[in-house]
């Protein structure tokens, strides 16, 4: 019987249990002996012309071994290297802007654009003096205006590219203003739905630490790619073959360590310029501010269609945020864009998206990337419309369901949706919730008239994943004499459980027990090639990628098993189940995989291999979240939370769950809690763990999860990406279910996040509406 | 100044600065990374140790403050023989961890959770786990391990 699909424990834990990861900060390599601590001084200020900088109080700390500024760095090239381009489709239109005018600088130069911005770096030998002399370097700031929302940057008074002539930096499709979409439709609603900025927040924040030894930068960093960071030799100026990148444990990433950051080259460079190791760990009050963020596009929708729940058009048009440099952000407002229809047949869709800049932290991908918010909007979108038109919300998305019989479907926005079975998602959980019996209790509670409300919140979703599918994944599997098997993988682990889902791939295929492989990431010297774990990415391609490795190496041996039983190759099989070699029809010979790979030059097989998908992969699913809202006090308590998430073939359920109940909480997070504050001069208000609502096990429910597989085409394990699902369903799900709470007392929008605050005030207001 | 601790049962006497934070002294002096910091408010409590059996915030103590006093950390928890406590067993097979950067202060916040209160609900753990902080697994596993642990300590009293 195969392994997969059963619930197998990780081997990645009982290191984790015992001793702990080895961060950044833990490692102790050899290189890393002396190396001294990073700790950068930044800008105080949102937005300023700097005048001045003057670190000779601090070169007299105690400790201190060099203070850097951009004035050191004359052994550096002028440009800045490109981002990576991680999540996908290549930008169609809207153009990546990276560099030229909008260019982010490794340290200020002449001007920052947001509190947090790096501007020098001190060197010392413990980190307490690193804190204590950063202090002391004294920076001239002359404030300039701050551009603190969206609304500032649109008016365009204060400009942070003041040589662009604007803070709009990518216009995307153009403006969308066709009514006549509309024309017939008997229930049209529209108005604003804001995505708001949020903190990634892996435990882990950024560290990297570097060495240069022998013409040679050994870089470990926390990173999602250890590949696409070699990008920091292009930054200094380095040949490609002189830099190695490791990969250690990773603390999480979602996202936002995806490819590298400017303080990560900083140090790099410092390495290289003062021939110390040097190690820079950021605490979590620079993580908050200086890490890139998520979200943060404000969204404005038209939709409409019939009374009895036919939807006619949908119209989206997004202001992506992007901070104070434009990083992935062409890019997150065009996912937003491709998948603004979500799980709809809607005969008319209108999407479009401008990206400004601000004052602000820069924002990149977070868990989703783009979709979340697209999801976030046409389910808020669906609910609104329904309760407007007095139908049932779970009616309403039946109704305009795209079919299983219409697959594959392309959008009206163009997104080839490959397979689906949206309403059989949906029946699950109704279900599985007790809807009917949900919406009697509610309705008992409204009639009673309860201070303490019941509301059911639905959200059916696709998303997109492995979009990039066509950059692939690598993967080297070697089998040795000895009957061990090593995997070499392009992809990066950072607590998703690789190593165990990929060995449960290898021991399918190939017989040999899970504890005699071995799987190695992260490591750009032992796997130069790789394209690293993001959008949801790493199963589908990186497992596939195993999988064709394997599958290489089965028929390797194969030849080398004829040899030695002078048989016919095609007679050759291999029992996966005991990882014996016999000739068909004779199981009493047999043959191990010690005495196959022996056989084989120099004692090993090897398959090394790129596997690419000619197409996306559209995950979906259905959230129900149950919220109890407290209507004197606005407080919301998350009761359940149920959910049919399909990604295909399940290869191990326990790993499947777990990605699905993180992605849940950070999901429900954004619906309730969390969201990146700033007053009306840029300064951040949210810049701890004691100001930023992170959510915490206090405020959640377990969750309840239901099966549904269906396969893709795109690959050979049939598989799509789940690791974002739990964002992207949850979100609209839990944000529904609040305003399903008191939509008997007029409310039909609130704001995420939904604080008690907001929610009180929305009652109060839609109560002085009805009076 | 010279401090001396009990750290995992051993004795480690080291001259420190005055403001050294007890985590900074596990992983810099006594060379004990399993503990780790996930911020500087005390609020994550990624940096959760036992002190004389208690959990406490290690960044929130001062090396000077354990002066004479017992630290067990995640290194120490494993009985001589190396047999995994049941907490850490517990995480193991509810798939309690991810990236695994929040679970040394996790397994330690539940071994004290679970020794003030060896049967809690569910909503008790979820209350006594409101100051650890997990960005991967949204708690459920973390629970459900803590739970677990409950029960097979339970049953091995039995």
């Amino acid at each position: 019987m195969s392994i997969l699909g059963t619930r197998v424990i990780r081997t990645e834990d009982p290191r984790l249990l015992t001793s702990g990861g080895v961060y950044v900060d833990d490692l102790r390599e050899p290189e890393l002996a002396g190396a001294v601590r990073a700790t950068f001084v930044r800008s105080p200020v949102a937005h300023a012309l700097i005048t001045g900088i003057d670190a000779a109080a601090a070169l007299e700390q105690p400790g201190v071994v060099a203070v850097l500024t951009v004035a050191d760095m004359t052994d550096m090239p002028d440009q800045v290297p490109p981002e990576p381009e991680p999540e996908g489709v290549p930008p169609a239109e809207g153009p990546m802007p990276l560099g030229g005018l909008w260019a982010e600088p490794l340290l200020a130069v002449d001007r920052v654009r947001f509190v947090g911005e790096p501007v020098a770096l001190v060197l010392t030998d413990s980190t307490y003096q690193g804190e204590d002399a950063a202090e002391l370097v004294s920076v001239d700031y002359e404030p300039l205006p701050a551009v603190a929302s969206i609304e500032a940057a649109l008016a365009g008074e204060s400009l942070l590219f003041p040589e662009a002539g604007k803070n709009v930096c990518v216009q995307g499709r153009g403006e969308v203003s066709d009514d006549s979409i509309f024309d017939g439709c008997e229930v049209i609603v529209e108005g604003d739905v804001v995505n708001q900025r949020v903190a990634c927040l892996p435990l882990e924040g950024r560290s990297t630490a570097a060495a240069w030894v022998d013409g040679k930068l050994t870089v470990w960093a926390s990173t999602q790619n250890a590949q696409i960071a070699r990008l920091i030799v292009t930054a200094i100026g380095l040949p490609p073959e002189a830099i190695r990148v490791v990969a250690p444990d990773v603390g999480g990433g979602f996202g936002a360590k995806i490819g590298i950051d400017r303080e990560s080259i900083v140090v790099a460079w410092a390495a290289k310029h003062t021939g110390r190791p040097v190690r820079w760990v950021e605490t979590r009050s620079e993580n908050l501010v200086a890490m890139t963020q998520g979200r943060a596009q404000r969204h404005h929708i038209k939709i409409g269609g019939s009374k009895d729940g036919h939807i006619k058009a949908y119209r989206l048009d997004v202001v992506q945020d992007t901070g104070a440099y434009p990083r992935m952000s062409g890019f997150l407002p065009m996912l937003t864009n491709l998948m603004a229809p979500g799980v709809y047949d809607i005969p008319a869709v209108q999407a479009g998206y401008k990206v400004v800049v601000t004052d602000a932290t820069p924002i990149a991908a977070y868990r989703g990337a783009g979709r979340p918010e697209a999801a976030a909007t046409i389910e808020r979108a669906v609910d609104w419309y329904a309760a407007e038109a007095g139908v049932d919300p779970a009616l309403v998305r039946r109704l305009n369901f795209i079919k299983n019989d219409q697959f594959p479907f392309v959008t009206k926005t163009g997104a080839p949706y490959d397979t689906g079975d949206y309403e059989g998602a949906l029946d699950k959980v109704l279900a599985a919730a007790g809807y009917d019996e949900l919406r009697a209790e509610q309705r008992r509670r409204r009639e009673a008239g309860d201070t303490r409300q019941l509301g059911i919140g639905l959200a059916s979703y696709v998303e997109i994943t492995a979009a990039d599918g066509a950059a692939g994944e690598t993967a080297k599997v070697e089998v040795h004499d000895d009957g061990t098997a090593t995997v070499y993988t392009g992809s990066s682990a950072h607590g998703q459980g690789h190593h165990t889902a990929f060995a449960m791939i290898v021991t399918s295929e190939l017989g040999i027990p899970m504890d005699k492989i071995e799987v190695i990431h992260g490591d750009t010297d032992l796997i130069p090639d790789g394209i690293g774990t993001y959008a949801s990415r790493s199963l589908q391609l990186g497992g596939s990628a195993v999988h064709k490795a394997a599958i290489e190496v089965k028929d390797e041996a194969a030849k080398r098993a004829a040899e030695l039983f002078e048989a016919a190759e095609t007679d050759v099989v291999l029992d996966a189940d005991t990882g014996t070699w016999h000739i068909a029809g004779d199981p009493d010979k047999s043959l191990t995989w010690s005495q196959v790979v022996a056989a084989a030059d120099q004692g090993l097989i090897v398959a090394n291999v790129r596997f690419t998908a000619d197409r996306p992969t559209f995950p979906f699913g259905t959230h129900l979240s149950l919220v109890e809202v407290d209507t004197e006090t606005g407080k919301v308590t998350l009761l359940r939370h149920v959910t049919a998430d399909d990604a295909g073939p399940v290869l191990n359920p326990i790993l499947l769950e777990g990605q699905r109940h993180g992605g849940i909480a950070q999901g429900a997070a954004q619906a309730l809690c969390e969201e990146i504050l700033y007053d009306s001069d840029g300064n951040p208000l949210t810049s701890t763990l004691a100001d930023y609502a992170a959510i915490t096990a206090a405020e959640l429910p377990s969750f309840e999860l239901l099966t549904s597989e269906t396969p893709t085409p795109g690959n050979p394990l049939g598989v799509k990406g789940i690791g974002e699902a739990g964002t992207i369903g949850a979100t609209p799900a839990v944000h529904n279910a609040v305003i399903d709470a008191v939509s008997h007392l007029g409310v039909r929008h609130i704001d995420m996040p939904m604080t008690p605050e907001r929610v009180w005030t929305a009652i109060q207001k839609a109560k002085a509406n009805a009076q | 100044m010279k401090v001396e601790l009990t750290v995992n049962g051993k004795d480690i006497t080291a001259e420190v600065e005055d403001r050294t934070l007890l985590v900074h002294f596990l992983r810099d002096t006594a060379d004990l990374t399993a503990t780790n910091i996930g911020c500087d408010t005390t609020s994550c409590g990624a940096c959760t140790v036992l002190l004389d059996g208690e959990s406490v915030k290690s960044c929130t103590v001062l090396a000077a403050q354990a002066d004479g006093r017992e630290v067990t950390t995640l290194e120490g928890l494993a009985d001589g023989s190396g047999e995994m406590h049941p907490v850490q067993r517990a995480f193991h097979t509810e798939h309690g961890l991810q990236c695994g950067y929040c679970t040394p202060g996790m397994v330690m916040a539940i071994v004290s959770l679970l020794r003030e209160n060896p049967s809690p609900t569910e909503a008790e753990v979820r209350d006594g786990l409101e100051g650890n902080i997990c960005r991967c697994t949204g708690y459920h596993n973390i629970v459900r391990a803590a739970l677990t642990a409950a029960a097979s300590s339970a049953q091995g009293a039995q």
